[in-house]
């Protein structure tokens, strides 16, 4: 019998119309765990490295996390995996939300999605039965719109749907999939969901989902709520409001955005606008946004409230959470009204919250600086707001300049040509980031920002505080009852740093101590992403309820395997190595890990060699960023490990010179071209 | 009837303060799992959220008494400019809906207010409401003397009775009696 986890995936083909019911490999669950690790797997096993993503090989999967739908508070991410066609790299995205306990009800860890259907489809999972039913009647319906759709006409209230909107349809690289209120909106999986013919996965489940050891994981729940309770009295102080507490950052309940709109960039991540927040602003923005906010709400088996019901008058109902409010509101220099009257249609379309706003105002950046003309955007209104709605609309259907525009700032750049790719700014690995340009180096950020595969700073962040305490008393008293740290030396770093002088960036943390840092903060979203914890509860925020010492407790406690911290550890690093193996396998090298140029104003590149190079190390990987033979023997990873030698990256990274991956980089420079 | 003093028990829903997370239904189905903790199932949980966001309809209900027959109300009620069914308040265990029921066998469920060996202080989904949607109240009251309500065993077999009929269920578990 297995325990937390079903021990079944579903596997679906929609080229052949098949659906089939397979029991998982177990000693798959303890060498990766789950969700993010086992997807890698499957992705790493079953994926030509040089299937594009709009081919029929490769694969979509909806992985639930180990311990989602267990009793465990906030374990309910669905992780979905694919390779992107925007980076052509693996790309993953997650949502909080009712899917993944819901299939884990139903029966199954996964739903594992090959080929494409001819006509646009829907599946339907009840239980144990499973159907591909049509979808053409939802064409062109909005994500938000095509679940209601979808749960009258099945008569069950109760499903989960995760859909998309026009633009996975029209395979924006962009696309987001969407749940109620949450969505997985990173790396275009939406359009990988589009290019298959499938609108929506659906979800009903009645079974149970029985735990190893009750008693010992009710212990452990109970510890979690407690500690949740704590930190709901105890804030950190001497951080911005949205860093205080536990969950994602509490943007739906918190008005105050001094942080982000005097630190983040405006436009397309070009302008500070350092005295923007006033007294007005805020009380203007207070009234805007309990006007359209009915109810602050939750995901499956989280006292958070991280996200609202967003009632704009004259729109339809939908669900926020975290960022998104502020993203177009900054892109497009205007206010918060708009922010969520637009973030109503983009949510209904299906598109990231990051990558669209900076996108449009990309465009907007070419029209100013005469690459584009008028006649590129015909019929478009004057007004700022105009003009982002008329570019959502032309983007989501791939109309005109809504075409080039929807691979996305990378792409839409090359395609455009005549100096454009100069406007191409903040993107990393062809993918947009936080509208963020900071002055001094920050070591820690830079081995994140560089190195992620994530290739998303908020993913990969957390637990470490973002700057240095001003007064060694608040540091002292910081550390006092920090006890979620992987080991002691993390509080001396914290101690030593300063925000002047010797001690601070970019030369402290030292680059050991980077590296270190970094190490623990991506640990723990890697265990998160398997698990399917919450970040909120976890990784991202400071002295959250789940750290490294409770984890391999309710691994144990929850599925019967014994786990401890070093066990744990070692398959984090395991995971993260076989995603660096999957992208290192379609031609990704230390060339490619780097953040935005102007990112910083104040670069140090001896120092930026030396952190990559150490990072490197610690990792072992080769100083071309490729993981070496023996650390993946180590990891257990042999297949891996032969798979490279294979094609020769593992052989000749290891002496030095890398043939292949010139080979692959020159291939793509070419498709460029 | 003699008059007897009580201890009341008794749930105040605010269901103003939910945030629709289910951890109301998540620990119940736990608590009254076998063995206790074991599994999680929602389909199982004596209470249920009436969940319905874009409409902002958030109603966690307890699961009452169970019925053979279906109900003639089919009313309406707008609260707050909100529209709800007669029925989405409506605690019984009846053959019209899913609702309260196992979801194998079709018995019905039925809140106990977490009493099973040993009691517990306050019921569990209370305790794991940190939203205060579910507030416990005790209090004593002069009530009149009654039956202790039936154990769970026998709302059940009234259940079978009333789909098999008696002298069906009787057969049945004569023949099951036989070594």
């Amino acid at each position: 019998m297995r325990y937390a986890e079903t021990g079944f995936e579903l596997e679906v083909d929609l080229s052949r119309g098949s659906i089939d019911r397979v029991e998982s490999d177990p000693e798959l669950t303890r060498l990766h765990l789950g969700g993010l690790g086992t997807s890698a797997r499957i992705l790493w096993d079953r994926v030509p490295a040089d299937a594009d993503a709009f081919s029929e090989d490769n694969l979509l999967i909806f992985a639930t996390g180990l311990l989602c739908g267990t009793a465990a508070p906030g374990c309910n991410r669905t992780v979905v995996s694919t390779f992107s066609p925007q980076t052509q790299l693996h790309a993953y995205s997650m949502m909080g939300g009712f899917w993944a306990p819901e299939l884990k009800h139903a029966g199954y860890d996964k739903v594992i999605i090959r080929g494409k259907s001819p006509e646009l489809v829907y599946l339907w999972i009840n239980n144990d039965k499973v159907e591909i039913r049509d979808a053409t009647h939802l064409r062109g319906k909005g994500a938000i719109e095509t679940a209601e759709c979808i749960r009258q006409e099945l008569k069950e209230p109760n499903a989960q749907v995760a859909a998309i909107g026009m633009a996975g349809e029209n395979r924006v690289f962009y696309a987001s999939i969407e749940q109620g209120r949450s969505s997985a909106s990173r790396g275009g999986i939406g359009a990988v969901m589009g290019d298959k013919g499938l609108k929506a996965v659906v979800v009903r489940g009645t079974k149970d989902i029985n735990v190893a050891q009750p008693a010992e994981f009710m212990k452990l729940c109970d510890e979690v709520l407690q500690y949740i309770k704590y930190r709901a009295d105890h804030p950190i102080p001497g951080v911005p409001a949205i860093l205080q507490g536990l969950g994602s950052p509490q943007e739906m309940a918190i008005v105050d955005e001094q942080w982000h709109t005097t630190s983040f960039m405006w436009g397309n991540a070009r302008t500070r606008r350092k005295d923007f927040w006033t007294h007005e602003i805020e009380e203007k923005w207070r009234k805007t946004q309990e006007d359209v906010r009915t109810r602050l709400i939750s995901c499956y088996n989280c006292p958070m409230k991280c996200g609202a019901t967003i009632s704009v008058p004259g729109q339809p109902t939908y669900m926020m959470k975290c960022y998104s409010k502020l993203t177009y509101t900054m892109a497009a220099y205007s206010d918060l009204e708009f922010g969520f009257k637009i973030a109503q249609r983009a949510t209904e379309y299906g598109v990231d919250g990051f990558s669209t706003p900076q996108v449009m105002a990309f465009a907007l950046e070419l029209l100013e600086a005469g690459i584009l003309t008028d006649a590129d955007f015909p019929g478009m209104p004057a007004d700022v707001e105009g003009r982002f709605f008329w570019l959502l609309d032309r983007i989501v259907r791939r109309e005109g300049i809504g075409d080039a525009l929807a691979d996305g700032v990378y792409w839409a750049a090359r395609r455009i040509g005549k100096g454009a790719e100069k406007f191409d700014h903040n993107t990393i690995k062809k993918h947009e980031q936080l509208p963020l340009k900071l002055g001094m180096l920050n070591p820690v950020y830079y081995l994140m920002y560089a190195t992620g595969e994530k290739i998303n700073i908020t993913q990969i962040e957390g637990q470490f505080p973002q700057a240095p305490f001003p007064t060694m008393e608040e540091r002292e008293a910081f550390v006092k009852d920090w006890f979620q740290v992987p080991d002691d030396k993390f509080k001396q770093y914290l101690l030593e740093w300063e925000p002047r002088g010797e001690k601070s960036n970019p030369h402290y943390p030292s680059v050991q101590a980077s590296c270190d840092v970094v190490d623990w903060q991506e640990k723990m979203h890697y265990i998160d992403d398997a698990l399917g914890t919450c970040a909120g509860l976890s990784s991202f925020p400071l002295k959250p309820p789940y750290h490294i010492h409770n984890f391999p407790k309710f691994i144990t406690a929850g599925t019967g395997i014994e786990f401890d911290s070093a066990s744990l550890w070692k398959a984090a690093t395991r995971n993260r190595t076989l995603l660096r193996a999957l992208n290192v396998r379609r031609g990704m090298r230390r060339a490619d890990d780097k953040p935005p140029e102007d990112h910083w104003k104040k670069r140090f590149p001896d120092l930026e060699k030396t952190l990559l190079d150490e990072y490197y190390k610690l990792k072992g990987w080769n100083a071309n960023g490729i993981p070496t033979k023996a650390s993946l023997l180590d990891l257990e990873l042999d297949c891996v490990a032969e798979d490279l030698e294979q094609r020769g990256i593992l052989a000749d990274a290891d002496a030095g010179s890398d043939k292949a991956g010139e080979e692959l980089q020159a291939k793509e420079a070419l498709s460029h071209a | 009837m003699p008059k007897v003093m009580k201890k009341v028990k008794s749930i105040t829903v605010n269901a103003d303060n939910c945030n629709g997370c289910r951890a109301c239904e998540v620990i119940c189905s736990l608590f009254h799992a076998n063995p206790r903790y074991s599994s999680n199932n929602p389909a199982r949980s004596r209470i249920r959220i009436v969940r319905e966001p874009l409409r902002d309809i958030y109603l966690p209900v307890y699961a009452g008494e169970y019925t053979a027959a279906e109900c003639t109300g089919r009313e309406t009620y707008i609260i707050d400019g909100k529209k709800y069914d007669e029925c989405d308040f409506c605690r019984a265990s009846c053959p019209s809906r899913d609702r309260f029921k196992e979801p194998d066998s079709g018995l019905p469920l039925k809140c106990d207010m977490c009493e099973d060996e040993p009691g517990l202080e306050k019921p569990k989904c209370v305790e794991w409401c940190l939203n205060d949607a579910l507030i416990y109240e005790e209090r004593e009251e002069e009530v009149e003397e009654q039956e202790a309500s039936p154990p769970e065993i026998e709302i059940g077999v009234e259940a079978l009775i009333d789909k098999h009929g008696l002298q069906k269920l009787l057969d049945a578990v004569a023949r099951m009696a036989k070594p």
